[in-house]
């Protein structure tokens, strides 16, 4: 067990991490999960929200076992390794807004940095302008980090509270299973199913929860992030993450050719539209927003796991985010921008920007 | 020997412990620099990013934080 952790703590880690998420992600698809998003963090993140009735987009409601697993998987390894740290207090407030917005870039391009390699991997050409949009993103935010941008500290809390994510993971298990009716003659929410579209679609729960315990050990071990390995490529000229990027595109595009989902081209892909300026812009607000919070939503889940306050506020202002975005007509659909998501859009890209000018600090 | 010069990165999100580091050796042609840190994330990155520019680099485990000790 100490060599596997070895393993993952050095230059493999990432690597190993990134094979596997890859190989793991396209089985997933295989076993049920929509067409390229076997692993969507923001797209699950948007599912659960429907599923405790924060929108009602009929279709994408569903509690995505995966997600739960991430933060178990994380807290579990955080426990085991002794870094389960409980810390919280820099911007909270910023980061709630950060994870809003990411959120709605996500879904205007309809994935976040993990769902957009996986779409390529599955031959979605779409999937291009959006990294090439995350690609923007991160570099405006690398721009503030040189110039200065901090959150500020955050702070040792009392242990206790880093309980609480992973006891919204067990509670959301628990809601899975037994999918209890409130409301008015128990005909109400808080958990809603869809029972078509891509919500419906999904792998065996004990097989995706496996997963997700699975990815949140290892990305917890191998700080596997999708967003900090660009950041840190361009920054810091330092490949260690980006490796772990690219054995996930390569190995999952690997899985997908040999299960026969390897369907290249523009038109007719799974959850996805065509707009390349706002599949492109959209991911210009996520891959800023990810940035100016230190970490892609794999990333923040698993940080949420080893009791860091921050992070979990950012995931809340996900979840949140999510319900606007699908009550708001924000998100895209397969044919398009939602009514008001280059709106939106534009208005996160102002936040982020007047955040990155405001938020500056010097550390001596 | 003189005194270390210390670095307190505790707190710091990513990937700001390394860029604060990054500042203050680029001013040293060498010597030692204590960096203090929370998560082992941090003393990783920063350990990582040392090593690449040619320091030495000792870690230690505080339990709660962690140093890393950079000479050159």
């Amino acid at each position: 067990m100490s060599k596997v952790n070895e393993l993952l703590m050095s230059r493999w880690g990432p690597i190993i991490t990134g094979g596997i998420v890859g190989a793991l992600a396209a089985l997933l698809v295989k076993l049920g999960n929509p067409g390229n998003m076997g692993i969507c963090v923001a797209c699950f993140t948007r599912d659960i929200a429907g599923a405790l009735g924060l929108h009602h987009a009929a279709v994408v409601q569903y509690i995505r076992p995966e997600i739960a697993g991430f933060i178990l998987g994380s807290f579990i390894s955080a426990l085991i390794y002794r870094e389960y740290l409980p810390r919280t207090g820099s911007s909270p407030l910023v980061r709630f807004f950060l994870g809003f917005f990411a959120m709605i870039g996500a879904l205007v391009f309809l994935g976040c940095p993990w769902r957009a390699y996986l779409r390529l991997s599955g031959g979605d050409w779409n999937a291009i302008p959006g990294i090439l949009g995350l690609i923007a993103g991160i570099i405006i935010g690398i721009f503030f980090l040189w110039n200065g941008y901090s959150l500020g500290r955050s702070y040792e809390v009392k242990k206790g509270s880093g309980y609480i994510m992973p006891l919204a993971a067990v509670t959301l298990i628990v809601f899975l299973l037994l999918a209890p009716q409130f409301g008015a003659g128990g005909t109400g929410g808080p958990v809603f199913f869809s029972e078509k579209g891509p919500g419906a679609a999904h792998a065996p729960w004990i097989i995706a929860l496996g997963v997700g315990l699975l990815v949140g050990w290892l990305a917890q071990r191998s700080r596997f992030c999708t967003v900090g390995a660009i950041r840190d490529l361009v920054m810091l000229k330092d490949p260690h993450l980006f490796n772990g990027v690219l054995a996930f595109i390569v190995v999952a595009f690997l899985v997908n050719f040999a299960l026969g989902q390897f369907n290249p081209g523009f038109q007719g892909q799974p959850v996805a539209h065509t707009n390349n300026l706002w599949n492109f812009m959209g991911m210009v607000l996520s891959g800023l927003c990810f940035t100016l919070a230190g970490g892609c939503p794999g990333r923040q889940f698993i940080m949420s796991g080893e009791g860091d306050g921050d992070s979990s506020i950012f995931v809340l202002g996900m979840l949140v985010g999510a319900g606007f975005a699908h009550n708001f007509s924000l998100a895209s659909s397969p044919n398009g921008p939602g009514a008001f998501g280059p709106a939106a859009t534009i208005t996160g890209i102002i936040f982020c920007l007047a955040v990155g000018f405001l938020m500056r600090e010097r550390f001596e | 020997m003189s005194e270390p010069v210390i670095v307190d990165a505790k707190g710091l999100s990513c990937p700001q412990p390394v860029l604060v580091t990054q500042k203050t050796i680029a001013q040293m042609e060498g010597g030692c620099v204590e960096v203090h840190v929370d998560t082992v994330t941090s003393r990783e990155n920063v350990a990582r990013f040392a090593r690449k520019k040619g320091w030495k680099v000792v870690k230690e485990d505080y339990g709660d934080w962690q140093k890393i000790i950079l000479t050159k």
